[in-house]
């Protein structure tokens, strides 16, 4: 019998790893790839949540999830290659154009 | 789902989110990404969540990741060398994390957790209960969501095209320099 | 529990065996059968005893295809290029083999077998929502296209399996919206549920096939499957006669056998589900779980397990039929270029494909349900 409590604690440590990817490291497509982490450890969290209930609200919303992310993705990879187009880099050190 | 499964699985996902975030070559980094991706789909079918399970192969890991495969490609991006400094930043970072971690944990684990367990009745997960919810409590998320694909196509083909050359002519910051060749 | 386990692994090992042998059986058509089509005489020269030549035959090219060439294939050096990535060079070929051997699990190969009281479905993975399976096996098979041609460290390799990668996601959505129209006339997602709606006859001769209700359907599909498995007039990722081998260029030995291997079970596979769908699974006009019901009021009684074995063969031959069609069709068109081929994609198939999926809804609620 799985418990809630193990799938949200591994739903909690692929958050965890995603967000120290998302700042640890300075590849802004490795940054983009955490971020899809940090999505996917919420939709495990949904499903299971709702699983558990015994509703279909948790896996409506994780196709809502996954329809945004592919939205996000699309458009946040046109903007990388603008600036890729523009600045000739992805290292997230080098787009120091607003800092004060 | 047996408890062994689930553990396997488990295992499979963190090592391959830590490859993730670990890895030096980007493309090695979007194939732990995609093991990671359908290590949580087959956990969402485990739990009855057949449908959304395999969307989550079709969609994630079958088209949103060979985008990020072929922007990879197109933007030829080096596979990083060694450490770039800025050591408190990340010892910040991981103490952070780790916060985060126990934050989470504290308030995840279930004696804090009520919820309200109930059975699965029988189709649940199939693709008829998944429709019958959409269609009628989530119909004008849904609609937005199609508009929302919709933008998102319009915006990235906007974003990423080549400007042709009479496009950027246009732009105020070239009209200087026709000015002074005229 | 444990005898359907035991039942289910039998049925996958025969399922793979099946594959595999029609993919030997492609492999041989490759090379004689296209000989035969192009009024040559293909491969002869190998020989063990030399006996049909003393006997004066005509050399059948077994032991050549079927023997001396995977024997070739295995025994070469396999070589990973300079400056290539080792572990993806090595994974890539699995990476496209492995989604192409797991589908096959989910195809009914007959209808059902009863041992000892239990009875159990000839199909190996009976999953629900088989339908959304296939579309996700097919979605992982690009990766090791796309991660073949970028491991050669070659930028022609690169190339081809760029190109393979475009157009195998390109004629991915095609399949998908015919796959959605079939599963909306039969209103489910189960693959042996589809092949049992199939059974019986109209007006007493036509059998109910899926190709009478969507023959729109049939056509994209299977031209959506013969782009997917990258075989002409799609072939333009291999390229023959300018890439050489494209993506696999740089790939010899047990590697590139591992993807020509491919090549001939998506193929196969290719086959066997335009069969499921469209031309009634393992379903023989006027045979039911009893016996033949011939037209004329007729009824020959046959044995259970004997219905179920004539299913499976008729599933064999109709799978047969259809890849020695897909052969036909490989040996007389010419290749498409680019541009054409993502045109037909997008601009042909893709709205084909919604059409047809708004002309068979309308249909199904003006008829009040499914079919």
């Amino acid at each position: 019998m799985v418990q809630l409590s193990w799938l949200m604690e591994l739903s909690a440590a692929i958050f965890a790893i995603g967000v120290a990817g998302f700042l640890a490291r300075r590849n802004i497509l490795v940054m983009f790839m955490s971020i899809e982490l940090m999505l996917n450890a919420v939709n495990l969290a949904f499903v299971s949540l709702g699983s558990r209930m015994g509703t279909m609200d948790g896996q409506v919303i994780v196709f809502f999830v996954m329809t945004v992310a592919a939205a996000e993705a699309a458009v946040g990879l046109a903007i990388i290659i603008s600036i890729f187009r523009n600045r000739q880099t992805v290292n997230a050190d080098d787009l120091t154009l607003l800092k004060w | 789902m047996p408890p062994i499964l689930f553990w396997f699985l488990a295992t499979l996902a963190v090592l391959a989110a830590l490859g993730v975030v670990m890895q030096s070559n980007p493309v090695h980094c979007l194939l732990a990404l995609v093991l990671t991706l359908l290590a949580i789909a087959v956990l969402f079918i485990g739990q009855g969540a057949v449908v959304v399970g395999f969307l989550q192969a079709i969609v994630y890991a079958g088209a949103i990741m060979v985008l990020f495969l072929f922007v990879i490609w197109l933007l030829n991006v080096p596979v990083e060398s060694g450490s770039t400094g800025r050591l408190a930043a990340k010892f910040l970072g991981a103490v952070g994390v780790a916060a985060l971690l126990a934050e989470l944990e504290v308030f995840w684990v279930p004696s804090h957790l009520q919820v309200k367990a109930a059975g699965q009745v029988a189709g649940y997960g199939a693709i008829d209960a998944l429709s019958q919810t959409l269609f009628s409590e989530y119909l004008v998320a849904f609609e937005i969501t199609s508009v929302l694909l919709l933008v998102a196509v319009i915006g990235a083909v906007a974003l990423a095209r080549r400007t042709t050359d009479a496009e950027t002519q246009q732009r105020p910051e070239n009209s200087a320099r026709t000015e002074k060749a005229a | 529990m444990t005898i359907e386990l035991v039942v289910g692994a039998i049925e996958a090992i025969v399922m793979v065996l099946i594959g595999l042998h029609l993919s030997i059986f492609l492999l041989y058509f490759e090379r004689k059968g296209s000989a035969l089509i192009q009024d040559r005489v293909g491969a002869n020269r190998a020989n063990i005893t030399g006996l049909g030549r003393k006997l004066g035959m005509p050399n059948l090219g077994i032991i050549n295809t079927l023997v001396a060439d995977p024997v070739k294939l295995f025994t070469k050096e396999d070589f990973v290029p300079e400056g290539a990535d080792h572990f993806i060079h090595g994974l890539a070929p699995f990476l496209a083999l492995f989604p192409v051997l797991i589908t096959f699990a989910v195809i009914p190969f007959g209808d059902t077998i009863t041992l000892g009281g239990h009875t159990f479905n000839l199909q190996a993975a009976g999953i629900n929502a088989a339908a959304l399976y296939l579309l996700a096996t097919i979605g992982i098979g690009v990766y090791g296209v796309a991660l073949g041609g970028w491991a050669s460290n070659n930028r022609w390799a690169l190339l081809g399996g760029i190109r393979a990668t475009a157009q195998m996601i390109s004629y991915e959505i095609a399949m998908g919206l015919a796959l959605v129209s079939v599963v909306m006339t039969y209103g489910t997602l189960d693959l042996q549920a589809m092949v049992r709606a199939q059974g019986g006859v109209w007006f007493g001769f036509l059998p109910r096939w899926g190709i009478w209700i969507q023959p729109l359907a049939f056509i994209l599909f299977l031209t959506a499957g013969v782009a997917e498995s990258k075989r002409i007039p799609f072939d333009l990722p291999e390229g023959e006669s300018e890439l050489i081998l494209g993506y696999m260029v740089e790939y010899s030995g047990g590697k590139q056998a591992a993807f020509m291997f491919t090549d001939f079970a998506e193929q196969a596979l290719t086959a066997m589900l335009l069969v499921t769908f469209f031309l009634g699974g393992w379903q023989l006009p006027w045979l039911y779980r009893d016996g033949f019901h011939l037209p004329g009021g007729h009824l020959i009684a046959i044995a259970p397990l004997a219905v179920s074995i004539l299913g499976v063969i008729a599933f064999l031959i109709k799978v047969v039929i259809l890849c020695a069609f897909l052969g036909l069709v490989r040996w007389s068109l010419p290749r498409f270029r680019y541009d054409q081929l993502m045109r037909l994609g997008w601009k042909g198939l893709v709205p084909l494909g919604l059409a047809n999926l708004l002309v068979t809804a309308f249909i199904i609620v003006a008829m009040g349900g499914a079919h």
